[in-house]
């Protein structure tokens, strides 16, 4: 049976594999938020040991996450990679060393003779924790706010800043997407803390966090979503590809696309619920709903930055060198190539759904702690 | 592609890409052979029932750990570093490039990252099996991965299986199993896996004569070494067999490198391979590069020819046939090369004017080309020789090709000696009483880590100017930056690089002397 698969299909499903990799990351960094709380959130040492045991043995995922998410973009959408990449230099430069100084930190944190002490690799998580949601967050508004670059006609960047993309730093709404995905990381996190560990002292400090963090969270995400719903956006026509600025393109998409905009709403819903259930009714299963409700207004977010013939990386200083999911690309036999692959993520899913219920079947006590044998 | 690219750059993102290549490797070949390792111990463990090795086992985990860390931290750098520095290239290969890269994340990194968690924190959570199963799925997983990312790497090397899309400007992958299957991908794969087996051999070896010098664990010393002899043993007669292998695809598809490593100048019938020699100037000039002759040298007579044509009497082409030309055994010269890729390289600027003017007849004929095979072959595989200025720019630096590539191999043979020895004096008993060997074993650790990344420095410098062999030079592969940005990381990373590196060494060293006893209750 042959089935007939159009390139056009195939640039729509990586975007969508792209799209629900940055929901899972989004989400993951719960790992971040909750290392973002190391110095504020614990009493004493040994809480400190049970909320860095609870966020590192799970940091590997969010890591690797990263990773797949940078190669599948890699491989399918190469412009991006290419352009972004090579032109925002500085800005992801500073994402990596966030990264990587989080890869030591939780397995040389407590090993005797580590040479820079506890203190120095704790202050490394708070560090990734702290800066790498913000940075992926403004990086990730770029998507909405274009950047400054032109493409040759080689298809080589050339950035038209000197700052290399750390004047991202200087637009309201980048910073505000920042401030929410920071916030959110830290809600999941405290939500995540709260399904896991077994200490009521703890408890009582992340139920206080949970409210006043939700609160910020929310001011900031819907200040991004109204600034963006009302925003012009990069519109490209399918027959000439050419990229027009349209008013309210998002919310054009939105509308367009209802079941997406279902998507997004389910998914904020699920945020509130989640948060919700936490502040009101003492409930430890918080996480369960923002987990899912996070990937999910991620994942359509995406999906309206690269659907409805948008521009999901756009030039805001020369609009026709702006990335679509046509002209950006790989080609059909990659894709194709690709798309089988994919279809083992199922079976990852499973095996990794399998892993984590196996070595999460206790909650995290002063006693499992030191019954392990390993120990961050 | 076509503007002139300031050099410095270039050698700040050489050097940029290669300090956190250096620093990668120091810490991944030990990933891909202590895996394994502990695999095995791990698997007699379960079989046996012996809580012996159980400790046995945990004691190698930890400092597996220790190491996977910083393999991490560095690797992640690594990844993004072909789009930050390198983002011309991204663009030109990507379509085929990219492919490897996410199919490691997508099938190697989460099985390592997944399994992991078990091995560390499983222990009292799931049964014997199931634990002794994720070992070895870290095991495979880090071998998967080392498989994708070499891959890629040969792709640069031997580039295969695509076609250049005029439209795009880029290569496109047309063959997938041609990529994958790419004769120096497994040349590649199985040289540099056995050769993190060996290491990761010595390092066990090494440590547990540390024990035996000490008088300390004599039981875990001996069966730590009992294991890491024989898979040690293996391992460097199959790095043997593989470089041999690897050698030969190499004359083949590079063989400007291949004449680097042996700096085989002029080209012979009946040509002998230097075992050992110091080179010098000699006077004469290639441009503004100094041919080198040699201060002394041993060879094997022949034996070169042998290696790569499989008989006495073959033609093994030199540096100068090479850059010069050579009409009876059909080599082009530097210039005829050059010429044949600036005619690539108009027909793709012609394409370039046609689309502009919408010439639609024109871009049709151009197209027609780019797809007939004639011209791809005698053409477009030129294509990077347009980039270069002069016929020495296509030569790499042959003393430290020729230097790694024999520190290499004379290293691996000695450690071939080492592990037999180790199994000589195990099996006979008299392993402690000699205790020079034990200091020997122990001061190898280090060697195999200068064989390993001799390695590496010959496979990439001996492929200089290429970033895509014959098709993209360096110079045209990098990202338009400022200069001083790139200096700027390059500082950055370098400290930070040295500074991890710092703590993982102390600490490593810190847990070795700790010794298997009560190893994670002292970590607090």
């Amino acid at each position: 049976m042959t089935i007939m698969i159009s390139y056009l299909f195939l640039q729509h499903y990586w975007w969508i594999i792209i799209s629900l990799l940055a929901g899972l990351l989004v989400f993951l960094m719960f790992v971040q938020g909750g290392q973002s709380l190391i110095f504020s959130l614990p009493k004493n040492d040994i809480q400190k040991s049970m909320i860095v045991n609870a966020m590192g043995r799970k940091w590997e995922f969010t890591f690797t996450t990263l990773v797949t998410f940078g190669g599948a973009f890699f491989a399918s959408f190469p412009l991006f990679y290419a352009t972004s990449f090579g032109g925002a230099y500085w800005l992801w430069i500073a994402i990596l060393l966030c990264f990587m100084i989080q890869a030591i930190a939780y397995e040389y944190r407590s090993k005797p003779a580590n040479v820079f002490g506890k203190r120095t690799f704790d202050i490394f998580l708070f560090f990734n924790g702290s800066f790498g949601p913000f940075l992926i967050g403004i990086a990730v508004a770029t998507f909405f706010t274009g950047s400054s670059f032109s493409l040759n006609n080689f298809n080589q960047v050339k950035w038209a800043t000197p700052w290399n993309g750390l004047e991202a730093l200087l637009n309201i709404r980048n910073l505000i997407l920042g401030f929410a995905v920071l916030l959110l990381a830290r809600v999941n996190g405290l939500l995540y803390i709260l399904n896991t560990i077994e200490n009521a002292e703890i408890l009582k400090r992340c139920e206080r966090r949970v409210i006043f963090n939700s609160i910020f969270f929310l001011i900031f995400f819907l200040f991004f979503i109204i600034s963006l719903l009302v925003a012009e956006g990069f519109a490209a026509d399918p027959s000439s590809g050419i990229i027009k600025m349209e008013k309210f393109k998002y919310l054009h998409n939105f509308i367009h696309m209802p079941v997406v905009l279902i998507l997004f709403l389910t998914g904020v819903i699920n945020v509130l619920y989640g948060i919700g259930i936490s502040v009101f009714k003492n409930s430890k299963k918080g996480i369960w709903f923002t987990g899912p409700g996070t990937v999910m207004s991620v994942f359509s977010l995406f999906l309206v930055a690269g659907f409805g013939d948008t521009a999901f990386y756009p030039s805001s200083f020369d609009l026709q060198s702006s990335l679509t999911i046509r002209n950006a690309s790989s080609s059909f036999f990659t894709l194709k190539t690709m798309t089988y692959v994919s279809f083992i993520v199922p079976f990852i899913f499973a095996y990794i759904w399998y892993a984590w219920k196996a070595i999460n079947n206790k909650k995290i006590t002063e006693d499992e702690l030191r019954g392990d044998g390993h120990m961050y | 592609m076509i503007e002139n690219v300031d050099l410095s750059l270039v050698d700040w993102s050489r050097a940029q890409f290669a300090l956190t290549a250096i620093y990668h490797w120091l810490f991944v070949p030990l990933t891909l052979g202590l895996s394994f390792i502990v695999a095995i111990m791990e698997t007699i463990y379960v079989q046996k029932g012996k809580e012996e090795w159980k400790r046995i086992t945990k004691f190698w985990m930890t400092l597996f750990g220790i190491n996977f860390a910083i393999g991490i931290a560095t690797g992640i750098i690594l990844e993004f570093e072909f789009g930050t520095n390198w983002s011309n290239y991204s663009w030109f290969v990507g379509d085929i490039f990219g492919t490897p890269l996410a199919i490691e994340g997508i099938l190697a990194f989460f099985l390592e990252s997944t399994f992991i968690a078990v091995m560390f924190f499983g222990w009292n959570k799931v049964s014997r099996r199931f634990h002794l199963v994720s070992t070895w799925l870290v095991a495979i997983g880090a071998s998967l991965s080392a498989l994708w990312i070499l891959v890629a790497n040969a792709w640069m090397q031997n580039p295969v299986g695509m076609t250049f899309n005029p439209e795009t400007a880029r290569n496109e992958m047309i063959d997938f199993w041609a990529v994958l299957f790419n004769p120096v991908a497994i040349d590649k794969f199985l040289h540099t896996v056995s050769s993190g087996f060996l290491l990761a051999s010595m390092f066990v070896l090494g440590i547990s004569c540390w024990f035996l010098i000490k008088k300390r664990e004599k039981q875990l010393a001996t069966q730590s070494i009992l294991i890491a002899s024989i898979f040690g043993l293996l391992s460097s007669l199959m790095v043997v067999y593989t470089g041999d292998s690897s050698a030969r695809t190499i004359s083949d598809v590079q063989p400007v490198k291949f004449a680097a490593f042996e700096a085989h100048y002029q080209g012979k019938d009946n040509a002998g391979l230097v075992a050992a020699g110091v080179l010098k100037n000699s006077g004469e000039m290639i441009g503004e590069k100094n041919i080198k002759n040699f201060v002394f040298k041993i060879e094997i007579p022949g034996f070169l020819s042998i290696i790569t044509t499989g008989n006495k009497n073959g033609f093994v082409p030199g540096i100068i046939d090479l850059v010069k030309g050579n009409r009876d055994k059909k080599i082009l010269s530097f210039d005829e090369k050059k010429e044949r890729g600036i005619y690539a390289r108009d027909v793709l600027m012609d394409y370039k004017k046609a689309r502009t003017d919408n010439d639609s007849g024109k871009i049709e004929v151009i197209k027609a080309m780019f797809s007939d095979t004639q011209f791809q072959d005698n053409y477009f595989r030129y294509f990077g020789y347009a980039f270069l200025d002069s016929p020495e720019d296509m030569i790499p630096n042959v003393p430290v090709a020729f230097y790694s590539f024999h520190i290499m191999v004379l290293l691996g043979f000695l450690f071939i000696l080492i592990f037999s020895l180790a199994l000589f004096f195990l099996f006979r008993g008299t392993l402690v009483r000699n205790k020079w060997f034990l200091w020997i074993a122990l001061f190898s650790i280090p060697l195999t880590y200068v064989a390993s990344e001799a390695g590496w420095i010959l496979a990439e410098v001996g492929r200089q100017p290429w970033i895509i062999q014959d098709l993209m030079p360096v110079s045209a592969g990098v990202s338009k930056i400022s200069s001083g940005s790139v200096m700027t990381t390059f500082i950055l990373f370098a400290i930070l690089f040295t500074v991890l590196l710092i703590a993982e060494i102390s600490i490593m060293i810190k847990q070795i002397k700790t010794g298997p006893e009560n190893q994670e209750d002292k970590n607090q």
